[in-house]
């Protein structure tokens, strides 16, 4: 998985990768050549005495390091180039993934655990790639150049490397082996970390109110302890990989002299190769060292990468058709026989529910908890499609349709007023960047938000904190409104959004907004009736199952479950 | 949910670069490892044995090539030796002659001519070698094993220490930073930290003994070399400091990109279903775009100055070669030094500039610990809640009388929003706020809760002013139920028994009063079901049930209902309504209801507008008093 996530994300950088794999080439080859000039410094300079010739040497290996240096540097600066270019773009395709998922993609992964890979998941692997690019070709290279002079030197003695080379790739498989499912553990164990973390800061109020301070502590410290115990497992392991090398690769130096000696005793080598063949061994051993660096990062890129792949590779549940067909304008809207069910929950939500949602008119949708209201708002903008029968737009499927232009039509006002850090006017024109001043104003004036608006201190540049933490829920619900009514589209859904309002902001707001809807489908969604009866068609939900449509005369008079509702409202009232 | 607060602080955008107090760091980071102070010690022993083991090795193994070596001449000179019957002298002499000055010069230093390689003593310098290497192998084990177990405890104190932080931090903390960024210090910075720590904290130590070693040698071999060799430190390390040193800078705008492209993401995943439904989309990809765009710019030129330490350090080790071979060579022409002693100086010099290469590279990637580091500290430096200790001043068996004396409150100074308010609710007495959406009414909510600290005055809980009591003993005397519903990752059992300490309590109860009971029941796994397994699937309704259902299992002597029902329909919030009766019967409550319905009844009632209280008194003398509080029932009910 990591080779072939590493080689889609590098293609767009292929030309500086391979600038980087050719200087890093030459400079391999210049640090080979080095020795030579210091042997000669060595061997023609000092031993002779000759100061000019230690000069002019001294000069040539200062000029050879300062153009190694500088091409290193070139190397250096293409490599991180491209190692950080891969972690960015991977960061980038990340986001946009799961931007385009469903909720229950998003569940299914859960959201800790898509922000850790965001980020953390993605450092690892740029951080694996700019290592990998500067020491993996440099390694090899060595290692090769290396083998190649010792057998030059000597043949014979170069089975010590045929024996050592297959000794030393066993310890390295055998640490990568142990450490990948425990690196696994540690990322999946960071993900449980950022899951509590999140919900101790979004939670905060709770956790302080029932004092479970102490309690989200030790199921913190449980996750810590968890981490921390597999993070040692596999540092250990790590600390026997290094020392165990080390050990092989010097008794191989000792195993060269003893057989080497005897080489030389018997008269088949000359004093000098022995002492060259040990030059290259170090040099070999030195290439080795180099490699486990790059393969001790190994595991967890690896690890990373995996779980990368599979959010990269999941299909969305709601994604575009293969082809896609125009969604017809000003359209009516059909639910034919549409089921739906929650994965793992045995009962469906929705059951074969049949409903006509006219153009231009307000469609009211009233219901028990449960009954299924949100659940049909989630229908209807395809957050879930159904697991039955269809939805369409004049005769339009929608699964037919560019998901893209059926938001472009739709409005959503949601139960849970989200707004969003940045500036009000940033908030209030979400869904239509291009909005006035004017336009902003008007909206707001609409959702009775221009009060409270008014009163901030730079108007549309006020910060919003992050969730709309800095006003209460009813100025975030009419905050919500209004940024529904900039977007200025032909279909509005309001789902349940009037119910933080008081009853005066709530009917002013209603009056207000009924001549802005004029030409426009609304669904409004609603516990109360108060907030519905006006409606040109109520439509009366119970358990996933259609109980009644009409007006709310006619259904006072012939739906019973309305009529209960009714009852139960006047009656609160009633006591007045 | 909080009340307005004016000209709220925006944090976060400022792009100045920050300067790091790098030594205050370091310090701080230091203190953290005192209490492993004896295993770092043991680490330290164990990397010092293993350096000097490693730098006597090779010397051992050189005397073994040299056993070798001296062998081989001893050999070849097998029919001379012979002619001169052994005599050292003749034979230096008859190679002088030959004009064989350089053997001869080898020869005069045996103390005796070999016959062939001396493979006893071969043997015993290899077995001693290959003991050693053992012994450096098992050191250098012992070492790593016991600093990854130092390099661990170290990050997960870290993480415990910033867990109890945020225990410790106002609420005003966590309502005005971006939680994502908040997470980021906690997942990317202390993983960064613990990488840095186990990696470098190691190396860096091995490193310095081997200076140490290494300089030691060199000074026995040479003390005018030694001075030689270390004129290129104070030049390397002047220039591995100008690197660290803007390579902090460029780390410490890394970490903290990292921390807002984590907060663009954590925001954008929590507003998932908006941002798809108003196409917002490529917007939000823009901002996430040019986040990413300058972390990239920030990492890579990191990146690049961290990598070009090694070449750079590479060429000071040249320079110091060619310097050393050049006055070395110098002075053995001259005689004054032998020339035996300037090559053997110079594979020693080579060996000196190794760790300090690795020390370079390990002060720079320090750099981005250090980053860290200080993200790391200052949210633990962050201003605490001032700690007030539990006074058990508060009886067990409270009633719940609360009494507002004079109490003053702003969020922030400019802006007053409660002054001088005085309330008193009797034990089992209602209370209810109301006023128009948005006129602060979750802000006494703040204060009951002592979430916030009053700026003057005083709240008494069955007369004892909170000022005498810890916050978590006022907390005790409450149970809350918020707007918005938060459920933690657990069963639905646990969740409901998260209101209280009890075990026994009953869970099926309390979500029978609170009506949740027939929902659960339907679920596959019932009170087992875990709450995130249903994702998305758990109605905003039923959630509220649920933390209703909790707030019944804390049973407390006073109810905070913060707009509890405004989630759940008329019929199932009549039976909630029930519900609330039997529970709230004898028990003192605070109500924010949008309704004025169902807050008719209760004892007091504090209209709100603005942030600000208007009015005050119950449902009857409000009426009478022809205030805003009859404009607000009269639109409701005309």
């Amino acid at each position: 998985m990591l080779g072939s996530l590493l080689l889609r994300f590098a293609r767009p950088y292929r030309k500086l990768i391979i600038t980087v794999l050719l200087v890093v080439t030459i400079q391999t080859v210049g640090n080979l050549y080095l020795p030579n000039l210091n042997a000669e410094l060595i061997n023609n300079g000092i031993v002779s005495g000759k100061l000019s010739k230690i000069i002019s040497i001294g000069i040539e290996m200062l000029a050879l390091t300062v153009g190694i240096g500088a091409i290193a540097a070139t190397g250096v600066l293409y490599a991180s180039k491209a190692s950080m270019g891969i972690g960015k773009d991977l960061r980038a395709a990340i986001f946009e993934k799961v931007s385009a998922f469903s909720e229950d993609d998003i569940a299914e992964f859960s959201t800790a655990a898509l922000i850790t890979m965001n980020t953390n998941d993605v450092s690892q692997i740029q951080l694996f790639a700019q290592v990998a690019l500067t020491m993996m070709i440099m390694a090899p290279i060595m290692a090769v150049g290396g083998v190649i002079m010792a057998m030059r030197e000597n043949a014979k003695l170069s089975l010590v490397i045929a024996v050592v080379v297959p000794i030393m790739a066993a310890i390295v498989i055998t640490m990568v082996r142990l450490a990948v499912p425990g690196f696994n553990q540690i990322q999946r164990k960071i993900d449980k970390l950022n899951l509590i973390l999140r919900e101790q800061i979004t939670g905060v109020r709770v956790v302080r109110a029932f004092r479970k301070v102490p309690f989200e502590e030790s199921r913190f410290n449980d996750a810590n302890q968890s981490l921390a115990k597999t993070a040692l497992y596999v540092n250990r392991i790590f600390a026997f990989s290094m020392p165990s090398l080390m050990l092989v690769l010097n008794g191989s130096t000792i195993a060269v002299v003893y057989f080497g000696s005897h080489l030389i005793s018997s008269g088949s080598m000359p004093v000098g190769n022995l002492v060259a063949f040990i030059t290259y061994i170090t040099q070999i051993f030195f290439s080795v060292m180099m490699s486990v660096f790059v393969i001790v990062m190994m595991p967890r890129a690896i690890s990373c990468a995996d779980r990368i792949s599979k959010v990269l590779a999941r299909e969305a549940h709601v994604r575009n058709a293969d082809t896609t067909l125009p969604l017809p304008l000003r359209a009516n809207i059909a639910l034919e026989g549409i089921s739906f069910g929650y994965e793992g929950s045995e009962e469906p939500v929705i059951n074969d529910l049949t409903l006509a949602i006219p153009f231009g008119k307000t469609t009211a949708v009233i219901g028990g908890t449960g009954s299924g209201k949100s659940t049909l708002v989630k229908l209807l903008v395809r957050s879930y499609d159904p697991t039955s029968g269809s939805i369409s737009f004049s005769g339009q499927d929608i699964r037919d349709v560019e998901l893209d232009e059926l938001w472009s039509r739709i409005a959503l006002t949601p139960q849970t007023s989200y707004l969003f850090k940045g500036s009000l006017r940033y908030n209030l024109t979400i869904g239509r960047v291009d909005a006035t001043d004017e336009e902003i104003f008007n909206a707001l004036e609409i959702a009775q938000a221009m009060s409270f608006v008014e009163g901030l201190e730079g108007g549309l540049d006020y910060q919003v904190d992050q969730g709309g933490t800095n006003f209460s829920g009813g100025q975030r619900q009419r905050l919500a409104i209004a940024r529904a009514l900039v977007s200025d589209r032909e279909i509005l859904i309001f789902d349940d959004c009037f119910s933080a309002l008081d009853a005066t902001t709530d009917r002013k707001l209603r009056s207000a907004l009924r001549e802005r809807v004029a030409n426009k489908t609304v669904v409004l969604i609603s516990q109360r009736i108060s907030t519905i009866r006006d409606a040109h068609q109520i439509v009366v939900l119970e358990d996933g199952r259609l109980v009644g449509v009409g007006v709310h005369d006619d259904l006072v008079q012939s739906c019973e479950p309305y009529r209960e509702i009714v009852a139960s409202q006047e009656s609160t009232e009633a006591t007045l | 949910m909080m009340g307005m607060r004016g000209g709220a602080q925006n944090i976060g955008a400022h792009h100045t670069q920050k300067k790091i107090d790098t030594k205050a760091v370091v310090k701080k980071m230091a203190r953290r490892f005192a209490p492993d102070k004896k295993r770092l010690l043991l680490a330290v022993s164990f990397g010092i044995a293993s350096t000097i083991f490693a730098a006597v090795a090779p010397k051992l193994l050189g005397d073994a090539i040299n056993v070798i070596f001296d062998g081989v001449v001893g050999s070849k000179m097998h029919n001379l030796v012979a002619a001169c019957h052994g005599s050292k002298v003749c034979v230096e002499a008859v190679l002088k002659k030959s004009g064989n000055a350089q053997i001869a010069s080898i020869v005069s230093a045996f103390p005796s001519i070999p016959k062939g390689i001396d493979f006893t003593n071969l043997y015993r310098l290899l077995t001693l070698t290959i003991g050693l290497y053992v012994a450096n192998s098992f050191l250098s084990l012992g070492q790593s094993y016991v600093m990854a177990g130092v390099a661990q405890r170290a990050t997960a104190l870290l993480r415990r220490d910033v867990e109890e932080k945020l225990g410790r931090l106002p609420l005003s903390y966590f309502d005005s930073k971006s939680h994502g960024d908040t997470m980021s210090r906690v997942a990317n910075d202390i993983d960064n930290i613990s990488t840095v720590v186990q990696q470098g904290l190691s190396q860096l130590l091995t490193s310095i003994l081997g200076i140490v070693v290494f300089l030691i040698v060199m000074i026995i071999i040479s003390p005018f070399l030694a001075l030689v060799a270390v004129i290129t430190v104070p030049l390397a390390l002047l220039s591995a400091k100008r690197i660290a040193k803007s390579s902090q800078g460029l780390f410490v705008s890394q970490w903290k990109h990292t921390g807002q492209i984590n907060g663009h993401i954590e925001e954008s995943y929590s507003g998932h279903q908006l941002i798809r439904a108003f196409g917002a989309t490529e917007r939000s990809k823009e901002t996430f775009d040019q986040y990413n765009e300058r972390l990239y710019q920030a990492s890579y030129k990191a990146q690049f100055l961290s990598g070009i330490v090694q070449p750079m350090m590479q060429f000071f080790s040249n320079l110091n070669f060619v310097l050393i071979a050049v006055v070395g060579g110098y002075r053995a022409a001259q005689g004054a030094i032998a020339f035996g002693t300037v090559v053997a100086f110079t594979q020693y010099a080579r060996q000196f500039t190794m760790p300090m290469t690795q020390i370079a590279s390990q002060i720079n990637l320090l750099q981005s610990g250090i980053a860290s580091a200080d993200r790391v500290f200052e949210l633990l430096e962050a201003g605490e809640e001032t700690p007030i200790p539990t006074s058990g001043a508060l009886n067990k068996s409270l009633k719940g009388r609360i009494e507002l004396r004079g109490v003053s409150f702003s969020y922030n100074k400019e802006t007053p929003l409660i002054e001088d308010l005085n309330v008193v609710v009797e034990a089992g007495e209602q209370l209810a706020i109301v006023g128009p959406t948005g006129a602060g009414k979750t802000t006494l909510v703040n204060l009951l809760m002592r979430f916030y600290e009053i700026d003057s005055g005083e709240i008494l809980i069955d007369g004892v002013p909170y000022s005498e009591l810890g916050r978590d003993e006022v907390r005790t005397a409450y149970a809350m139920v918020l707007q918005d519903s938060w459920l933690f990752d657990g069963t639905i059992r646990e969740n409901i028994a998260y209101g209280t300490d009890d075990k026994s309590s009953d869970i099926v109860e309390a979500a029978k009063s609170a009506r949740a009971d027939a929902f659960v029941r339907t679920l596959s796994h019932g009170y087992e079901t875990a709450v995130t397994e249903m994702g998305t699937s758990l109605s905003a309704g039923q959630r509220q049930l649920l933390t209703i259902a909790r707030a019944i299992v804390a049973n407390p002597p006073i109810l905070i209902l913060d707009e509890a029902t405004s989630n759940v329909d008329s019929r199932t919030e009549m039976l909630l309504q029930e519900a609330m009766a039997t529970i709230r019967n004898g028990r003192t409550s605070f109500i924010i209801a949008h309704r004025l319905s169902t807050i008719r009844s209760a004892n007091h009632i504090i209209v709100m507008r603005e942030g600000r209280i208007v009015e005050y008194g119950n449902h009857e003398s409000l009426l009478a008093a022809n205030g805003y509080y009859k404009e607000l029932y009269e639109s409701q009910y005309a």
